[in-house]
């Protein structure tokens, strides 16, 4: 069987709406220098390489090869993998497999993006199947709001319950040097900003950034010299569903419920807001933020709205969601899904700062992207 | 360390302005792979897709494909290169303990992008891409470089495209079986000096999939007949900038193929046949160089010898290689398929006699950037 | 499969991805393309580790992953590794119409190469080992085609 591993260290840049202060090489290079700073590494240390972006927010074609300037890859394995949304959940999956197989000893993953070089709504839209759904297809605001309108109508949620859960991450981003979005909201500023995609508002919605995220995964051997209190891996999960927007349920996330209630098994996990201490979730809107819960199986189907409005899931609930303040604060897609992982496994390491939740034993970190992807971490201070 | 093996193949034709989509080529390719090792898409537990949002024109390219692969409601993810790459992340899924089973399938349709426009993307849009570089005439930059160091000649370079054309005719996936004379090169237009059009790949569709299983379920689901085991990988990058490296220098393939060497517990002495990538004629004696089976500069040289040939001691990409057919992302692949089928004995009119070590090498980036390469076996 | 061609007509949906791009330079190509537009030099930069001089500048050494700070202005001058005559036309890459040449040129001054154009010669008398000088435009926008080519010098 594969061998246990560990996160050692994590790196990430100070996101922002246009890093114009750096390239996306250099972006690439911050995130991976304070990686090996949080480490106390150096690259020599890393035998593998793994990163991942989407092609075309910049256009580079093989950016494993364009990156190794900022990676410190030269003479290093190093290969590429994309998914989308979950790219870089993708990545630190596929960091954590490469050590757990015994091939490499430490892995770096690195997602990374620099949204705004491009159109992001106009590269997304180029996701749908050209011959069929390309061209009514209109980026991502729309499927999320098409969503969270039904399950207003099935269940009885608020257009208030999404916009606790943007004020909640919103002002938790404020206790995060490195969150894009930092401002203190409240629920009316939420409600009244304007109205993207009923019922979806501005104040719902993540931005895009620009940002790089880095992460080293060791074997147990290597990860116990390395780091005295280590985020070990007790699950990695993917789940995919249809890949046409059409065939989806929208009511319910089932890859989200496939996915969790495997990590769940794997990690024994049975009890999920009361065993884990915090979760970095990748919630793209905050309707995604009530309306998934119940797919987590942090409540009865439908009962989202509840558990928001009870505030568990604020800094000093019972289930903190989302201390740096999730994606709705930060949003460098290709990055995007790894900081959650490191964000968790910061939480468990004790290196979260003023967003540090006391004493994480266990952490739950999520990806979401494609067409309704999911993936799931499971984080743990105790060896898996 | 577990090993893993393959246990089913599967590819298309290889041709030109296919009709059928991403989607059908995939299906196609998987039930073929899925058949190959008598087992149904139920007992694949995780999928490995390659694909290019570049030459598909699609962002999120796994899309289009991860019903077909099989990956509906399972662990499914994409890696974007060439396909030696996505096998060797399946082969890692493995390794690590959390999967048994890995389906991994690469598809590409050159025909429905524009090559040179795309490769152009490889380059950095803060320096050279303005210039216009692309794969051809970065190539073409390497293949003199080859030729200042090593002394090779421009007729060497066409020795292995009438050596590899031919051995299509052998192989009844190959896009472009021919019978040609070093002539019939040197007379090919020019593109890019010195490469002339049948010193270079064709522009290809196609797709290619393989089954990896865990040795521990391996046994259980197929024969000892169609197992060929994944015995040894290595891969390595070399810096980006066409001017950071000198281009005649194998170094990460040196290292890439050291590691692979090292893990299968094998010598040159013991591989039997090898498909090496060789996108442009010249690349073929280049990379056996970094591989060890030329001394450096002694590629060319040993081509004219006729050193490579189906009849030779060693016998170099006896499918026909990429010069017979280069689905991009698939090519690499399609070099692991052809090993499968040449370990097994299942390599038809091109079956290399008593062939049981196999070496597959695929290269990711222009000018082969990043290699990695596999030692298979029976 | 293969059949269904002869029963249904084949339709083939043309397409084009539009998405516009801005690059960040960032801080070391920055300085390296204001130079050579203000005041049309060529520098590069040199590890403070190894020692290794690099054009164009990198951000930290290919070799050590140093930062890079150390500045160095290059002749500008290099050497012909190695050059492509470009014969077939390629629609929207070309910089100029074919047959024109592509070299890497070893800089002078430096460990690494530059890739770029060689003009003011007949593309048939290049030659590897070629010395070369750069020509530079009389109006820059601060990019690698500031320098319009390499011309062979004596
Ligand atoms: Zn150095």
């Amino acid at each position: 069987m594969g061998k246990r591993v560990g996160i050692v260290g994590v790196g990430q840049t100070h996101h922002a709406s246009h890093r114009l202060d750096a390239s996306g090489v250099e972006v690439i290079a911050e995130a991976v220098t304070r990686c090996l700073d949080d480490a106390q590494t150096t690259l020599d240390a890393v035998d593998a390489i793994i990163i991942g972006n989407m092609d075309h927010f910049e256009n580079i074609n093989y950016v494993d090869m364009w990156a190794v300037d900022g990676l410190g890859g030269c003479m290093k394995p190093v290969f590429k993998v994309t998914t989308g949304g979950t790219t870089g959940t993708t990545v630190g999956a596929a960091a954590y497999y490469s050590a757990a197989s015994g091939m490499f000893d430490t892995v770096m993953a690195v997602g990374w993006e620099k949204n705004s070089e491009s159109d992001t709504q106009a590269a997304i839209a180029t996701c749908a199947n050209p011959v069929l759904e390309r061209d009514p297809f209109a980026g991502a605001i729309g499927p999320l709001a098409t969503e969270y309108s039904m399950y207003m109508k099935a269940y009885g949620a608020t257009e208030e319950d999404a916009a606790i859960v943007a004020a909640r991450d919103r002002n938790n981003a404020l206790n995060n040097p490195y969150a894009h979005n930092r401002m203190h909201v409240t629920v009316e500023d939420v409600m009244n900003s304007p109205m993207l995609s009923y019922p979806v508002k501005f104040l719902d919605m993540c931005p895009r950034s620009d940002g790089a995220c880095a992460v080293i995964f060791a074997v147990e051997e290597k990860a116990k010299k390395m780091c005295d209190r280590p985020a070990w891996i007790h699950a990695s999960v993917v789940r995919h569903d249809y890949t046409h927007f059409g065939d989806l349920e929208w009511q319910w996330m089932p890859t989200l419920e496939r996915a969790t209630l495997q990590a769940y098994k794997y990690a024994g996990i049975t009890n999920p807001v009361k065993e884990f201490d915090v979760a970095e979730l990748y919630q793209p809107c905050s309707t995604t933020g009530v309306k998934w819960l119940d797919s987590m199986w942090f409540c009865e189907r439908g009962q989202g709205p509840k558990l928001i409005r009870s505030g568990a899931t604020h800094m000093d609930g019972i289930i903190p969601i989302n201390p740096s303040g999730g994606v709705v604060a930060t949003n460098p897609i290709g990055a995007t899904a790894l900081i959650r992982v490191a964000e968790a496994a910061w939480q468990i390491m004790g290196r979260a700062g003023d967003r540090q939740i006391p004493n994480v034993k266990k952490a739950l970190a999520t990806g979401f992207g494609g067409c309704s992807w999911s993936d799931v971490f499971v984080l743990g201070a105790d060896l898996p | 360390m577990e090993r893993v093996a393959v246990i089913g193949v599967g590819q298309t034709k290889y041709e030109t302005d296919k009709r059928e989509t991403f989607h059908e080529l995939v299906w196609e390719v998987a039930n073929k792979a899925l058949n190959d090792a008598g087992i149904t898409v139920r007992e694949i537990d995780n999928v490995v897709t390659i694909s290019s949002d570049f030459w598909d024109g699609r962002t999120i390219s796994t899309m289009a494909v991860s019903d077909t692969s099989g990956g509906y409601d399972k662990d499914i993810t994409t890696v974007e290169g060439d396909g030696t790459f996505g096998v060797l992340y399946g082969m890692m899924r493995i390794l690590s303990g959390s999967f048994g089973t890995t389906m991994v399938v690469a598809h590409h349709k050159g025909s429905e992008s524009n090559m040179a426009g795309i490769t152009n993307t490889s380059f950095d849009p803060l320096v050279e891409r303005k210039l216009g570089l692309d794969a051809i005439t970065s190539s073409a930059l390497q293949a003199r470089r080859y030729m200042t160091v090593s002394g090779g000649t421009e007729e060497q370079f066409a020795l292995v495209s009438v050596k590899n054309h031919g051995n299509a005719m052998r192989n009844p996936f190959a896009q472009l079986p021919m019978d040609i004379t070093v002539e019939d090169v040197m007379a090919s237009e020019m593109l890019a000096s010195p490469l002339k059009k049948l010193d270079c790949s064709p522009v290809s569709d196609g797709a290619a999939a393989v089954v990896l299983a865990a040795e521990r379920s391996a046994k259980k689901m197929t024969t000892n007949k169609k197992r060929v085991w994944l015995n040894g990988v290595g891969h390595c990058t070399d810096a980006y900038r066409l001017g950071d490296r000198d281009l005649a220098d194998t170094r990460a393939l040196k290292k890439a193929a050291k590691k692979a060497y090292d893990m299968a517990g094998v010598t040159l002495d013991d591989i039997d046949v090898a498909e090496v990538y060789d996108a442009f004629s010249y690349m073929e004696p280049l990379w056996l160089e970094g591989l060890g089976f030329c001394e450096d500069g002694q590629g060319p040289e040993q081509i004219e010898r006729g050193n490579f040939t189906l009849d030779s001691e060693l016998p170099v990409n006896p499918s026909g290689g990429r010069l017979s057919a280069n689905p991009v992302q698939v090519a690499g692949l399609a070099g692991v398929i052809e090993c499968v089928l040449q370990c097994r004995g299942e390599a038809g009119r091109r079956q290399v006699r008593g062939a049981e070590v196999a070496l597959a090498h695929g290269i990711n980036g222009m000018c082969g950037q990043s290699h990695c390469v596999w030692i298979l076996g029976k | 499969m293969a059949d269904w061609k002869s029963e249904v007509e084949e339709v083939v949906f043309p397409g084009k991805i539009c998405v516009p791009y801005s690059w960040t330079v960032g801080s070391t190509l920055s300085r390296w393309y204001v130079q050579l537009r203000d005041d049309g030099e060529i520098w590069a930069n040199r590890c403070p580790s190894c020692g290794t001089v690099y054009v164009p500048p990198k951000i930290k050494c290919i070799k050590c992953y140093k930062d890079m700070n150390d500045w160095v202005k290059l002749p500008g001058t290099g050497t012909i590794e190695t050059f492509t005559v470009v014969n077939k036309e390629r629609p929207g890459l070309d910089p100029k119409k074919p047959p024109f040449v592509y070299a890497v040129i070893k800089m002078d001054g430096a460990d690494t190469g530059m890739v770029h154009l060689i003009g003011g010669v007949e593309p048939e008398k290049v030659k590897v080992g070629m010395r070369v000088a750069p020509v530079l435009e009389k109006e820059r926008d601060g990019h690698i085609t500031d320098i319009k080519h390499f011309k062979p010098i004596a």
